[in-house]
C-alpha cells in the first residue's frame, strides 16, 4: 500500500478495500477457507460443512427510510450466508456503544434486530456489549457473526454464454442512505431495499440446477461484485445498460450527484449467474418470490479478456465498468 | 425519467451517427469538449466507440479541480492542519494530491474536513459550529461561482465572523482564447460547456468564430445532445461557415443568467490566474472584492505556501490543453491510477485521465 495511514476509502468496498484485505490481511492468515475471499467461509465440522461469516455495521444515519442499523446488522450477515448457498441458523451480536447513547434508541435498535432475526429465522445465541468513552465511537457500532448449514449445492464455474441476473433494482440502499444524510434530498424518499435474500436464493436453488454464482452487491455496489466475479472466475462479462433495473428516484439522485448507481450498495438484492438455458426461468421464479419482483437479465459471460467487465451503453457504445476506488463523492458542478 | 430517456433514444442516436458518418470529411477532424461533464458523458455513453475513427475528441481544461494549481491544495492542506479551522469542500477535491499530502490523508490524521454539496452547506456548518472557523474551498467556473458569491453575501448580511472562502474561481472565455490560438491543436470545432453557458450566455464566445474561425456548439450532456453537436459542427466545417450555435436552448438563454452574472460581478473582480499545467492566463480568474475581504481566507489568515511540487513525469498540463491524450502520458495507468493519483486529472470525477481509466477508452 502506498498510504501511510488508513483512509476512509479503505472501507468503501472498492479497489482500496480489496487491496487492504488482499495485501495486508490474507497473506498473514492464509488458509484454504480464507483465501477464497468469499462472503462466507466454508468449513468442515464433524457431521458436514458449514458456512461461517462476520460483518460489522456502521451507518449514518442509524435510521433511514426502509431500515435501520439493527435490522441491517442481521440481514447483512444472514445474506452473506445465504449467497454462499447456506441456510442461516445462528448468529452472534456484539454492540459497541458510546457513553451517553440513548437507551430508548438502543431499545428501538434491539427491537429491530429481533424483527430481522425473526424474518431470517435465525437465533441470536451469543453476544457481547462494550461501552466506549464519549467521542470514541459514533453512537453505536454493531458486529454480527453467523453460522449457516450448507445445502450441498454444486456451483460450477462460469462459462461464456451464462447469463447474469439481478433480483431487483440496483443502488437503492446506498441512495437511500445518501439522501437521508442530506437535507436537500430528503423529499426524495428513496426507500432502502434492506431485507433478507434467503427466500430468493432458496427459491432459485430449489428449481434451477445451473446456478454458477450468487452474491449480494453490498458495499461497492454491483460494479464491485461484477469485477470480483470477472477477476476470480477469469471471465469477461458484458453488461447491457438498457436492461439495468434502476428506480427513477435512484437514477435522479445519482444524476444530481454525479454518482454511478452501480457503485451504490444494495442490501436486499442478489446477482446470479446461471446457465443460459435457465436464465428466463430463473427470472420468472424470482419475480414470483417476495423481494424479487424487479428481477431481470442484465448481461452475460463472454469470451474475451478475462477480468474485464464491459458495459454496452444504451446507444450501443462500449466502455469498461471498473471497480470503484473509494466512497462515491458528490461532484462539484 | 422520461425527459432523460428522450435524449438517449437509441434510434435517434443511430440516425445521428449515420449522419455524422456521411458528412465526415476525408481527413482527421479534431473537436474539443471543454467541459469535464462532457468528457465524462462521452466516455460513459461510449460515444467515441460510435464515431468514425478520423473524428478525434480532445478533452480541454474544463474540470475545475484539474486546473487548480497544486499550491492551492497545499494551502488548503496547511489550513486543515490548524485545529482552529474546519475545512468544507466539494467531494472532488478530497482526494486530489497536493505536494506531499491530500485532504483525505489529513482527515485520517485528524484534520477537521467536511464534504458539502454546496457553498450554502458550508455556511450551515459555520452556523452550527460557532467555536470553529469554517473555510470553504471555493473553486469552480461560472457555474459554481454564483453559489459561492451567494454564500459570501449571506455571510456578510448575517455579519458572520467564522466563515471564509479560500477562493480559486476561474472563468472560461480567456482560456479558450489560448486554446484557439494554439498551433499544436488545430481545432476544427469546440463543444462548449452547457452549464457555464447557462450563466454567461452566447456572447462571450463569439470571438471564437469571428477571430479564430472555429465552429462552436453550446450543448447539453445527454447522448443525443453530444451527437447532435458533433453533427452540427461537421456541417459548419463542411460549409466553411463558423458560428457559435446554441444547441442547448432548453437550459441556455442567449444572454445567459443576468442575475447570476450580476452577483458574480458584485462579489468578485477579474484577475490573472494560474492554470495547472497551462500557466498564467490574463483575466481568467476572479478574486474576492475588497468590500468582502473579511470573507477571503487568504487575506484574513495569510500563510506562506511554498511553490507546489509536481511529479516531474506528470503530463497533466498537456492533457488539459488537449495536446496529448492520457494514453500518451508515461505515468497513466502505471504510477498514476485512481487509487494513488499523481495528477488531479486522475482523481477528479470529471478529470480526463479518470474518464479514460474508468471507462477504459
Amino acid at each position: 500500500m502506498n498510504e501511510k495511514n488508513i483512509l476512509l476509502a479503505h472501507g468503501s468496498g472498492g479497489r482500496l478495500s480489496h487491496n487492504l484485505v488482499k495485501n495486508m490481511i490474507i497473506p498473514l492468515f492464509s488458509n484454504p477457507a480464507l483465501d477464497l475471499m468469499d462472503d462466507s467461509a466454508r468449513i468442515c465440522v464433524p457431521g458436514g460443512e458449514i458456512a461461517f461469516t462476520t460483518d460489522s455495521f456502521v451507518v449514518t444515519p442509524r435510521f433511514f427510510p426502509g431500515g435501520d442499523i439493527g435490522s441491517l446488522s442481521v440481514y447483512g450477515t444472514a445474506n452473506d450466508l445465504a449467497v454462499c448457498g447456506a441456510v442461516p441458523e445462528y448468529m452472534s451480536l456484539a454492540l459497541i456503544i458510546e457513553e451517553g447513547f440513548s437507551t430508548d434508541e438502543l431499545s428501538k435498535i434491539l427491537e429491530s434486530i429481533k424483527h430481522g432475526a425473526k424474518r431470517c429465522s435465525v437465533k441470536i445465541v451469543t453476544g457481547d456489549t462494550k461501552v466506549v468513552e464519549k467521542g470514541s465511537g459514533d453512537g453505536i457500532f454493531i458486529n454480527t457473526a453467523g453460522i449457516g448449514r450448507l445445502t450441498g449445492y454444486d456451483f460450477r464455474p462460469c462459462v461464456p454464454g451464462d447469463h447474469i441476473i439481478t433480483s431487483g433494482d440496483l443502488g437503492r440502499h446506498g441512495a437511500a442512505v445518501l439522501a437521508a444524510r442530506e437535507e436537500i434530498f430528503r423529499d426524495n424518499r428513496i426507500t432502502s431495499d434492506c431485507g433478507p435474500v434467503f427466500p430468493l436464493v432458496s427459491a432459485v436453488m430449489e428449481e434451477v440446477k445451473s446456478v454458477k454464482f450468487m452474491r449480494d452487491p453490498t458495499r461497492g455496489g454491483a460494479a464491485s461484485v461484477l469485477n470480483e466475479l470477472a477477476e476470480s472466475g477469469s471471465v469477461e462479462l458484458k453488461i447491457n445498460e438498457a436492461c439495468l433495473p434502476l428506480s427513477s428516484s435512484v437514477e435522479g439522485l445519482c444524476e444530481a450527484l454525479g454518482i454511478d448507481p452501480l457503485y451504490l450498495a444494495c442490501e436486499g438484492r442478489v446477482i446470479f449467474v446461471v446457465g443460459r438455458e435457465d436464465a428466463e426461468r430463473t427470472v420468472e421464479i424470482l419475480r414470483k418470490t417476495p423481494g424479487g419482483e424487479g428481477a431481470g437479465i442484465i448481461g452475460e459471460v463472454t469470451e474475451g479478456r478475462p477480468g474485464r467487465v464491459i458495459m454496452v451503453t444504451k446507444l450501443g457504445g462500449r466502455r469498461i465498468l471498473d471497480m470503484p476506488v473509494g466512497e462515491p463523492l458528490p461532484r462539484i458542478c | 425519467m422520461k425527459y432523460k430517456d428522450e435524449f438517449s433514444d437509441p434510434a435517434l442516436a443511430s440516425s445521428l451517427v449515420c449522419r455524422i458518418k456521411e458528412t465526415v470529411p476525408d481527413r482527421e477532424v479534431s473537436f474539443m469538449e471543454v467541459c469535464g461533464t462532457h468528457t465524462m458523458a462521452i466516455h460513459r455513453y461510449g460515444i467515441k466507440s460510435l464515431l468514425p475513427e478520423n473524428i478525434r475528441l480532445l478533452s480541454g481544461p474544463g474540470c475545475p479541480v484539474c486546473v487548480t494549481p497544486v499550491s492551492y491544495m497545499d494551502a488548503a492542506i496547511q489550513y486543515s492542519r490548524d485545529p482552529c479551522f474546519m475545512i468544507a469542500t466539494f467531494g472532488d477535491l478530497f482526494r486530489v494530491p497536493g505536494s506531499d499530502s491530500s485532504l483525505a490523508m489529513e482527515k485520517a490524521l485528524g484534520g477537521d474536513i467536511k464534504i458539502v454539496y454546496s457553498p450554502l452547506g458550508a455556511l450551515d456548518l459555520a452556523r452550527r459550529n460557532p467555536e470553529k472557523h469554517v473555510i470553504f474551498l471555493g473553486i469552480g467556473f461560472e457555474t459554481t461561482l454564483p453559489a459561492i458569491a451567494s454564500a459570501i453575501v449571506y455571510a456578510k448580511e448575517e455579519d458572520m465572523d467564522n466563515f471564509s472562502v479560500l477562493f480559486g474561481g476561474k472563468t472560461v472565455p480567456n482560456v479558450l482564447r489560448v486554446l484557439a490560438g494554439s498551433p499544436d491543436l488545430k481545432l476544427a470545432g469546440l463543444i462548449l460547456p452547457g452549464h457555464v453557458s447557462a450563466i454567461i450566455g452566447v456572447e462571450p464566445y463569439r470571438f471564437l468564430a469571428s477571430e479564430f474561425s472555429i465552429p462552436c456548439a453550446i450543448t447539453g450532456f445527454e447522448p443525443l445532445d453530444i451527437l447532435f453537436s458533433i453533427a452540427r459542427l461537421l456541417d459548419m466545417v463542411n460549409k466553411g461557415r463558423p458560428e457559435v450555435l446554441n444547441l442547448y436552448p432548453r437550459t441556455v438563454k442567449d444572454d445567459g443568467n443576468t442575475r447570476a452574472c450580476d452577483l458574480i460581478q458584485r462579489v468578485f473582480c477579474p484577475v490573472d490566474s494560474d492554470w495547472r499545467g497551462i500557466g498564467r492566463i490574463p483575466e481568467s480568474g476572479l478574486a474576492i472584492r475588497e468590500e468582502f475581504a473579511r470573507y477571503d481566507a487568504a487575506r484574513r489568515f495569510p500563510i506562506e505556501v511554498p511553490p507546489g511540487k509536481v511529479h516531474p513525469g506528470c503530463r497533466c498540463g498537456e492533457v488539459l490543453k488537449g495536446v496529448i491524450t492520457p494514453l500518451e502520458c508515461p505515468l497513466f495507468g502505471k504510477a498514476c491510477h485512481p487509487e494513488s493519483p499523481i495528477g488531479a486529472c486522475m482523481v477528479s470525477s470529471e478529470g480526463t485521465c479518470a474518464a479514460y481509466y474508468k471507462y477504459g477508452t
